[in-house]
């Protein structure tokens, strides 16, 4: 370990003391709690094989879950996009009463407990809930069916693109958009011209960090899905009751499929967001 | 900017009140009726109910077990976020970005995945390490220790990720100084390093806190749900509301929101405090 941190290291920075201790400590830490336990899912899944890891990535259930997963991460992840945008525009540039309120409540999401946020949303979508009874009448059904899962991954990632957008509009030169103003660009031709190409690198970063997020929970849509098997099983619950059912293979197959996607989504997220902030720099 | 400059890239009073309404409509749909909701649950059957479920023997286990895994996880990812930040932030080294997106793998990884990996590893009859357990006779899948493991891995990058860009943003000068005048490694970080960042790392030992105490589906996985044994707040919470017993599920669930809610405005503090910091 010694040789690799060294070899990490291209200048000394000074006189400041204690890299190899804390770059040590921190990879070790890394390998012995991440990199090792994730390790696991590939070993086990190569242990069964090519033709039988693929007759269960093939298989009715799995395939169905995957695509509801999907579709409602794809979904909710597109509608805290609209609103998220339009959260943070009217949190930056309007004035109304209870704004401090609402903008120190929008992260209530990452603080809540998924469970919490599950019986909380399952409760009031069901059909005698407060909401889910005004959406009776008009024969919409939230609570057990695909809606009432996309409900769940909607609140779970909402802070995301509200908190991507909020300094970006924040740090945005109101002159610019007044060059726009005297140019005669009428205030929508200037919102899609000028101020959507800026925000439009913080909307992707937060989308894709929604829809993984979405791809991954549990918590909130085991309660509001029913867990219908082909219906409303979404892939995390299908993991989960593989592994109840003592089905580790099955399970460590299908968690493999879940991680190469993260991996994939981590690896673009992060390539975004470095091109996104070096861009301008140049 | 006063006046007409203002007025050529403002919307109307009409668009604004209209944009507003649409904002705070889905605000109060999506996040505040879903939050006052768990607490008129709670109280829905009374105050008795309430007290009853809150102090149930079993609800006070979980309560203990969760308090248990936040001794135990904490300060073990503080020390890991601290090592971490001033490794990253105070040098200069190959392969920063990568080491940054590593610190960032547990955050992308669905929790279920997280609590399967410590099953592959420790479970007695599926584990790679069942044999060496069993021949000890060490417990950690559906015991205290599974969860742990389970809940250090979820909440690993907290406070890594509070301290890093504070941390870079600052840079070393004071550190330099410090050291330059004859302090020692550890007198700089006490005194220069530590009351620098006290607000991130606050706010990120805040936020380990309460995922700790709310992690579901990981610990979930690895638990096993033997009542009084290895259940912690969020299941008990999951087994009350599946039992049908919803007021005291809300009565549980009214507890956790409380966390939650300190938490926010902890957040809310210490953000307007690094603020501040970064512009003086």
């Amino acid at each position: 370990m010694n040789s690799i941190i060294r070899s990490l290291r291209i200048k000394r920075n000074g006189v400041i003391p204690g890299f190899g201790i804390t770059m040590g400590f921190s990879l070790l830490y890394l390998t012995l709690l991440v990199l090792i336990p994730l390790s696991m899912v590939f070993l086990n899944s190569t242990k069964i094989g090519p033709a039988e890891f693929w007759s269960i990535a093939s298989s009715e259930r799995v395939l169905a879950s995957l695509k509801i997963s999907f579709s409602t991460s794809f979904l909710a992840a597109a509608i805290n996009v609209i609103f998220g945008l339009l959260l943070a525009w009217v949190l930056e540039r309007y004035e109304f009463p209870g704004k401090k309120l609402v903008d120190g409540l929008i992260d209530l999401p990452f603080a809540l407990p998924t469970a919490v946020a599950g019986i909380s949303l399952t409760t009031l979508y069901s059909q005698n809930g407060w909401i889910g009874r005004l959406l009776m009448p008009l024969g919409i059904k939230v609570s057990y069916t695909p809606l009432g899962i996309i409900v769940a991954l909607v609140f779970i990632s909402f802070p995301f693109v509200v908190r991507t957008v909020q300094p970006v509009l924040e740090g945005m030169d109101y002159e610019v958009e007044e060059a726009a103003a005297c140019l005669g660009a009428t205030r929508i031709q200037t919102f899609y011209r000028v101020i959507l190409p800026e925000l439009l690198p913080a909307l992707i970063t937060g989308f894709a960090l929604a829809f993984s997020r979405s791809l991954g929970e549990y918590g909130s849509v085991v309660f509001i899905s029913g867990n219908m098997p082909l219906k409303t099983e979404i892939t995390p619950l299908l993991i989960r009751t593989k592994l109840e059912q003592y089905d580790y293979v099955g399970g460590t197959a299908v968690a493999a499929i879940m991680l190469m996607i993260s991996f994939i989504l981590l690896f673009f997220i992060n390539r975004f967001q470095w091109w996104a902030s070096n861009r301008h720099k140049r | 900017m006063v006046g007409n400059e203002k007025r050529a890239i403002r919307e109307s009073k009409l668009v604004q009140v209209i944009l507003t309404s649409i904002a705070l409509l889905f605000f109060a749909l999506m996040l505040l009726i879903p939050l006052i909701s768990v607490f008129v649950k709670a109280f829905e059957q009374g105050t008795g109910l309430y007290v009853a479920a809150i102090t149930d023997p079993i609800a006070w286990k979980a309560i203990k077990l969760t308090l248990m895994t936040i001794i135990v996880t904490v300060p073990i990812n503080t020390i890991f976020g601290l090592t971490a930040a001033w490794a990253v932030a105070k040098f200069k080294f190959q392969g920063k970005n990568l080491f940054i997106t590593f610190i960032d793998v547990p955050f992308s990884i669905s929790p279920v995945v997280a609590g399967l990996i410590f099953v592959l590893l420790f479970s007695t009859s599926h584990g790679l390490l069942a044999p060496l357990l069993n021949a000890w006779g060490i417990k950690i899948i559906f015991a205290p220790p599974g969860i742990f493991l389970a809940t250090l891995f979820v909440t690993l990058p907290f406070v890594a990720k509070e301290l890093i860009p504070l941390m870079e943003a600052q840079g070393t000068a004071e550190e330099e100084a410090a050291l330059t005048l004859g302090a020692s490694g550890w007198k700089t970080f006490w005194l220069i390093t530590i009351p620098n960042v006290k607000w991130a790392l606050l706010y990120g030992i805040m936020l380990t806190t309460a995922r700790t105490a709310g992690e579901f589906g990981a610990v979930s996985v690895v638990s096993g749900h033997i009542r009084g044994l290895t259940n912690t707040l969020p299941l008990h919470v999951e087994i009350l509301y599946n039992e049908y017993k919803f007021s005291a599920a809300f009565a549980v669930a009214s507890l956790l929101t409380l966390i939650a809610l300190s938490n926010l405005i902890v957040k809310n503090i210490a953000r307007r405090k690094i603020k501040q910091q970064i512009k003086v």
